[in-house]
This record gives C-alpha cells, structure tokens and sequence, in this order.
C-alpha cells in the first residue's frame, strides 16, 4: 500500500460523503480525489454548498451528524507506514492523535471559533499539552513562543486575556497559533480570512504562507474568492456541487481552464476587477454644472457623553451626490460607514453637520431640521438595502407582502392594483411574478436581495443606500445583482449610495468612491482614479492589499502598508 | 470587582427599603387588623367580647394610628434595636420566632439546591448529547412528570410510599420521640432519614426545570464553531463537551440560586404543610390568615432580603464564571 510519491504527506482517494436526512439522502461529497505535498498548497475553490468545508472537515473526522464517510480513502503518510483516516472511528484515539498534532485546522469566524470564557493562552497551552509532555511551565513558555511567531505584541500580556479582548485579525492570529501548537505537517484553512478587512486579510495570508513555508507544510486553502487563490495557491481544485470538476497548477487554472464552470467563476471575478462597461450618466456629461441631488457638509457622529470616552464615529463628513451617480463608500470595519448611511437616513441623529436633499421639485430640504412628517416623505424618496439577504425579509410574510408593504403602508395601492405593481418591481429585479406568493424561504440568496431591491423600489425612490448589498453573496450572484442596480439606475436615473469593504465590487460600480479610516473621509474621487492612482498613503495600503486575481501578478504580497499616526 | 460588590450592596438599601414599605402596605391592605379577626373568631366560639378591653388592645398595639406612623414604628424598632414587632397571635417577640424557623428552612433550601445541582447537571448534559435518543426521551418523560405533578401530590405519594412499604414515621424533620430531646447522634441520624423526602420533592420541580434549560442551552452551544476548534485539536469528547459548551450553558444553574431560595421559602408552602416541616413557610401563611401583621410583615421583609442576597450571590458568581460579564 506504500506507493504514495515522495513528496505527498495525504492523498484523498474517490472520497463521498453522504448527509442521511429525514427525506433523503444528500451526497455533499462524491469521488473526490487530491494529494497534498510537502510546502505545497492545494486551494480548494467553489461557492456555497458546493462541500469544500464537509471534504476538509472529513480528513478530521469531525463532520456534523448525520454525515457519514461512505466511501474513499484518505491516506496519511505516518513515517514510512500509511494510516486510512476514514477507517478510523472518530472517538478512536488514534484519531484523535492526528488531529491538531498531524493536521492543524484554522477556520472562518475568528469571533466563535475560540472560547470566549477561557482565556487565549490556556486554549493553546492545552493544545500544547495534548500532543507533548511539556510540563505547566515549559507548555506555557512554548505558548508565548508561538504568539511571537504569529506577531501578536506583548504575546506574555495577551496570553492572559479573553478573546471579546481581541480584534478580529488577533483572534485569527492566536487561532493559527493553536493550530500550530501540535506541531502539524498539515495544515487546513477553512475560509480563514473572509470574515477579515482586506488589509487584515493581506497580514493574515501573509503570515500563513510564511509559517507554511518555514514550516514545510502542506496546506489545504478552502475559500470562495478567486483573486486570493491566485496570491497563495501552487494547485487548485474547483468543487462544484460535491465533485471537483477540475484540477490543476495555479497557472493552468487561471490561463487555460477547461472546464465551462471555472472559466464562469473566473469571469465574474475577473469582471470586478475593473469598472463597469456603462457611460457616464447623461446629467455628468453635460456641461451645466448640475445641481446636486444630496450635500452632505460637516456631518458628525459622536457617541459617548463628553470626556474621554467618547468615539467619533463619523467625523466631519462632506460630499454631493449628483443625480443618476453611483457613490461609493469603502473602509474597514469600525471606519464608520454604515454609521455615515445611516445618518443621512437619520435613523441615528447626527451631532453636528447638515443634510440637504434636493426633491423632484427642485427645492431643497434640511433633512437635519425635518419633522417627523417630513422624514416620512424623506424615507419616501431615499431607501435602504440592508447586507444580510436572509435576515432582512419576515419568513413569514409572502414575497408580494413584502415588496407591497411599503405601498400599504403609505396608502399608496390595494387589491389588482398592488399585485399589478409587484408584478412589475419583480419583472423589474429579473424574477418570474408567479413566485409572488412563496415565502422568502423558497429562494435562493441572490433572489432574496433581488427581492429587498424590489421592496427598496417600490416606492419609486430617487436615492438608494446600500449597504454592503452584495457581501453575502457568491461570486457570480455578486456580479449579477450589481448588472441589475446599473440597469436599474439606468431604467429609473436613480442615485446610489453604496457602502461597502469590497474595494472590487465598489471599482465596477461606483463613478466616484470616498475613502473611510477611523470617521473621516480620506480620500474622495474618481473611482478610476482612486483605483489605479490613489494619493492618500491609507488608500494606497487599502487598495495595494486587494488580492489580484492572476497568480502571474501576486499583487498583494508586495503591497504598501499603512501604519496610522496615533492620535491622527 | 470590590467596587462592583460594594456598588452592588449599596444599591440594595434603596431597594431592601422600597421592599419594606410594599411588604407592610401589603399586609395593611385587606380590611380590618388582627383584633377584628380575633373577635371574630372569638364570637364563633361563643366567648363574650368585651368592648373595653378591645379599646385597650387597640391603644397598645396602636391600630388607629395613621399607616405611616404604624411603618415607621416598626421600621424604627428593627434599625434601632433588631426588634421585630411582637406576635399577637404567639405572643413572642417576631425575631424569636423566625430565627427559629429560619435555621431549618436554610438547611432544607441549601440541600435542596445541591439535590436539584446533582441531578439536573449531568442529566442535562446526557440529554442534550444524546439528543432524541432513548435514554433522552425516558429523562424527558421524567421531567415532564416532575414540572406538571402539583408539589403537595408528590408529597403524599413519597409519604405514603415511606410509611407503607419502609415503615418510616413521616411528617416532620424528627421521630415523635426525638421532637423535644437534645440533639444527638441518634437525632442527626433520624434527622437525615426525615430529610429525603422534603428534598426530593422540594427539588423536583426545580430539577426537571433546570433540565429542560440545560438541554436547550447546550444544545445550542453544542455546534457552536468553538467546539468543534476544541475537538479539532484532539481533545477526547467527554473533555470537549465537559470543558467548553457545558461550561458556557452552565449559566442558568448560577442564577438558579436567585431564585431557589425564595421560591424554597415562600413557594413550597403547601407542601410544607403536607410534610409539616417546621420550615417558614407554614408559619407566614398562618400569619397571613390571622392577619398577624408584625409577624408577617417581618416575614416577607426577610424573603425579600434572602431574594437580593441570593441575587447578589448568583451574580457574582457568574462573573466569577463568565468574563464577558465581569467585564462589562
């Protein structure tokens, strides 16, 4: 059975995995085959529900019930002898020798992954004390060694504290490092920086391939995003509905795909690598200044009473947005922009600065001044996406009640009149008007963020606030709703407002793009120009740190850093 | 966290005093007093009531004082000299009284919620584990009967079960013959065979309630990313689940001391009456019904006290549990 080459640590042969549920049996993985080689890492690719997370958590037997490995080997080189992972019984401690001290896993939510009531130390002395015989004190000192390794300051002061103590890129660090304590010749990275900030993401990438690397260990990446797989990967693996439909080295991926499917996951990120292939809108081209259909001067958010305490959410924010233009508004987490949305909403009151909004009239309003009736009228025009397509529509409520409820509730249609229009805003977001009395449940995430922008357009806005519309979503669902927004803004001449982290998603939508770090506006411009030329040393970092996707121009490995004046 | 205890203590004067005023508000509020319902009783019985001494009665316990003159009497003489009020109906000074209740209600209240501690938890934990299995389902069974049978029926069937088939004497917490002797070793033995039943059924409730919190709190925790980082990193199973989800659904059980001791003292009087367990609770209804003010009033004060201590102790020792309360 000694026949794997000499190089590979694990080979995974024709492995199925099978979900026994109530009605049916679900095959989340079937006949998946690939090795892993010493200081090599394989990326395994595919969008959700395809069983990238179930074939990797299957190489350490901890699959939720009812999964079960039905069928397949997976081959572990133990010295010069070969252990079949999935005849092993799960509790076998044999098993339980190869988890954390052969294989290392490292996965997605750096917020739940770790336990928040012990502290990050003692979970990684414990890991520590699994697989070795250090002693409290050798354990603890070979702790603090590994927070050094992944670059947490201070590692004998952290190692004391609690994660909700933690950023999420700590986390992820001292997660890393407990996934290193055993030692492991493998290691496997579920999604490991998706929950992250671009620029964290970048750090975090960076430190797992040096570790790797210095290591020699093999790495198995899971991930959805296609530029990162292009910075890190030497082979990749593309899944789609439980099988890999094609295998390859990184180059032959990303220049000769085969396979229809990763040619289609290719295009639609490769598409938002640039900006969206629609003119000027006709307002912008003509040569009268036009007048701006919302100004925003000296807008501020300050939390906290006075004194020290207090947190500049927003500080002195200004810009316009002209009629028919699509604003984008990019920084991290914690930069302020969701705050900045909704404080031209008002639905947080702003502490200093003013909003003006230029109705179909012509007259301007002080939204900052107006009344409760007024901002009814206010909501009226300006609506809000929101991020989480699951989470913002009632499972109780039928799609025509959703769409039509902000009709009902402004007294604006009944009956036939009500169904006619909801028929058309579905026609109008690309869905089939004969679903209109199913329930969110019945659609996928992509149809249910069609759905709250059909809601959003429902009362005929003028502006549209989204906020993060398109995070949740796939990779080729991302690129469809944006098509349907530049279509619809097109239709209708709307104006967007489009917050969000994703520097590629703002490229391709946005004509001008205002950069947030810490409250303040940084940089505000062309969105070409930000791109490609960004002045400000903070959009540099930011923009440097967006992983490319063609492994022939590992961009983000050599990218700027940024490091912020204290008390900037 | 000394600031925070003594923070917290400090808050409970404002309370324990807005306590005081209801309490005796509450025991002012059905009509009549004391003497009212003596002399109806009085008159039942046929015995002759003479106005005058009524007068008398009334003057010395001060009944057509205004409300507020008749609370800040009693108020005063707790503060300023531990006194109680006396009982009317006993005819002892209340502190007497209730200190002698207090000791056994205690000893009754704090094994109890050991019993319900020692049951509930690992059962809780099988159930949750080994969700929809067998043995889950007979446990649920089981704690469904224990939530939906009545106290007091429990009572009678552990009693008549004892005295039928292990011939115990039941009722009480002594053997007849060792009511009024000295405590010995014979007594505490006798004690402890007594003690079983009140235990058992006082926590029976409390037990299969904590049960059913425990399940749907670790089931919860059970798939939570942090669990499966733990078994990732080869930890055998008991300690995954022992150390980490357990760990964090155990909340409940902490602040189950909150409200244990009230509810011991206060909510379990009828099967106190059942059992004739010399404990507080028998002792405050009967205030109630003879509207024996002093003494009950006392009564409902010092439960309310219990119920902020308790509070307090189950609080902190959350935050001794969970970081993220002690640092918020």
């Amino acid at each position: 059975m000694n026949d794997l080459p000499d190089d590979v640590v694990l080979s995974v042969e024709n492995l199925s995995v099978d979900f026994r549920l109530r009605t049916h049996i679900l095959h989340a993985v079937e006949k998946v085959s690939f090795q892993l080689k010493r200081g090599q890492t394989l990326c395994l690719v595919g969008e959700s529900g395809s069983g990238k997370s179930v074939t990797a958590r299957s190489l350490l037997q901890i699959i939720d019930r009812p999964g079960r490995i039905v069928g397949g080997r997976i081959l572990l080189k133990n010295g010069d002898a070969i252990t079949d992972i999935a005849t092993l019984s799960p509790d076998s401690n044999a098993m339980r020798a190869i988890r954390g001290r052969r294989i290392g896993l490292i996965f997605q939510e750096p917020m739940s992954s770790l336990s928040p009531v012990h502290t990050i130390g003692s979970q990684i002395v414990e890991a520590i004390r699994l697989h070795t015989n250090l002693d409290k004190k050798a354990a603890r000192e070979r702790m603090i060694d590994l927070l050094r390794q992944v670059e947490i300051p201070n590692p004998d002061k952290m190692a004391d504290r609690y994660t909700f103590e933690f950023s999420g890129g700590m986390r992820q660090r001292a997660m890393i490092a407990m996934a290193l304590a055993g030692d492991p010749d493998i290691l496997i990275a579920d999604e490991p920086t998706t929950a992250l900030d671009v620029t964290t993401q970048a750090e975090i990438l960076d430190l797992i391939k040096r570790l790797q690397v210095g290591r020699g260990m093999a790495m198995l990446l899971i991930t959805h995003d296609m530029g990162l797989v292009a910075e890190v990967a030497d082979e990749v693996a593309v899944m789609r509905f439980g099988r890999i439909v094609e295998h390859g080295t990184v180059d032959a991926i990303y220049h000769a795909a085969g396979h229809p499917y990763t040619r289609q996951l290719l295009a639609s990120t490769v598409k938002l690598t640039r900006q969206a292939n629609v003119g000027k809108p006709a307002v912008m081209l003509s040569a009268e200044a036009p007048s701006p259909v919302l100004s925003v001067r000296n807008l501020g958010k300050t939390f906290g009473y006075a004194g020290n305490n207090t947190l500049r959410a927003v500080d002195d924010a200004n810009f316009d947005l002209y009629p028919g233009e699509n604003l984008g508004i990019v920084g991290e987490s914690g930069s302020g922009k969701t705050t900045l949305g909704r404080l031209i909403l008002r639905i947080v009151e702003p502490t200093a600065g003013t909003v003006f909004y230029r109705n179909k009239n012509g007259s301007e309003i002080e939204v900052t001044r107006l009344g409760k009736k007024g901002l009814r009228d206010f909501h009226r025009e300006v609506r809000l996406v929101f991020q989480d397509p699951f989470a913002s529509l009632n499972p109780r409520m039928t799609v025509k009640e959703v769409i039509g409820d902000p009709l009902i509730v402004n007294g604006l249609a009944k009956g036939k009149e009500l169904e006619d229009r909801v028929a058309e805003l579905m026609r109008l977001v690309g869905l089939d008007p004969m679903g209109m009395e199913r329930y969110p449940h019945a659609f996928s995430g992509g149809q249910r963020q069609r759905i709250g922008i059909a809601r959003a357009l429902a009362l005929e806005p003028r502006i549209i606030i989204a906020d993060e519309a398109t995070s949740a979503l796939d990779v080729s669902i991302r690129s469809q709703i944006l098509d349907l927004l530049l279509d619809i803004r097109r239709r209708l001449n709307l104006s967007f407002i489009f917050i969000s982290h994703d520097i590629s998603v703002v490229r391709y939508f946005c004509d001008r793009v205002a950069v947030m770090h810490r409250g303040r506006i940084v940089e505000l411009g062309e969105a070409k120009q930000i791109c490609t030329a960004p002045r400000e040393a903070y959009t540099k970092s930011l923009i440097s740190a967006v992983p490319n996707p063609d492994p022939r121009d590992k961009r983000m490995m050599h990218r700027q850093r940024f490091v912020a004046p204290i008390n900037s | 966290m000394l600031g925070y205890i003594f923070k917290r203590v400090l808050y409970m004067i404002p309370t324990l005093f807005g306590m005081s005023l209801i309490s005796f508000l509450i025991i002012q509020l059905p009509p009549g007093d004391y003497l009212t319902s003596m002399i109806a009783t009085m008159s039942d019985s046929g015995q002759a009531v003479d106005p005058a001494e009524i007068e008398r009665l009334k003057e010395i316990y001060g009944f057509d004082d205004p409300f507020y003159i008749q609370y800040l009497k009693w108020i005063w003489g707790i503060l300023s000299r531990g006194d109680f009020g006396r009982s009317f109906e006993w005819n002892q000074p209340v502190a007497d009284l209730i200190w002698a209740r207090m000791g056994s209600t205690l000893v009754i209240s704090l094994l109890s919620l050991l019993f319900v501690w020692v049951v509930a938890l690992p059962i809780g934990i099988y159930s949750a584990v080994r969700r929809h299995t067998v043995g889950d389902h007979i446990f649920t069974f089981f704690g469904f009967i224990g939530l939906a049978v009545p106290n007091f029926i429990l009572a009678l069937i552990l009693m008549y079960v004892a005295y039928k088939y292990l011939g115990q004497s039941v009722g009480g917490l002594n053997s007849p013959e060792f009511a009024e002797a000295p405590w010995s070793l014979a007594k505490v033995g006798d004690f402890l065979a007594h003690l079983w039943i009140p235990i058992i059924i006082i926590g029976a409730s409390g037990t299969a309630a904590l049960i059913r919190i425990l399940r749907a709190n670790l089931t919860d925790e059970l798939h939570k990313p942090y669990v499966i980082t733990a078994r990732a990193k080869g930890l055998p199973e008991y300690k995954v689940i022992l150390k980490y989800p357990v760990r964090i659904a155990l909340n409940p059980f902490v602040s189950a001391i909150g409200w244990v001791l009230p509810h011991l003292v206060s909510g379990v009087t009828i099967t106190a009456i059942v059992l004739n367990l010399p404990t507080a609770g028998p002792l405050l209804f009967r205030a109630l019904v003879s509207q024996d003010m002093y003494l009950a009033g006392s009564f409902i004060l010092l439960l309310s006290a219990l119920t902020l201590v308790g509070m307090l102790l189950s609080d902190l020792l959350l935050a001794l549990l969970d970081p993220r309360i002690r640092f918020n």
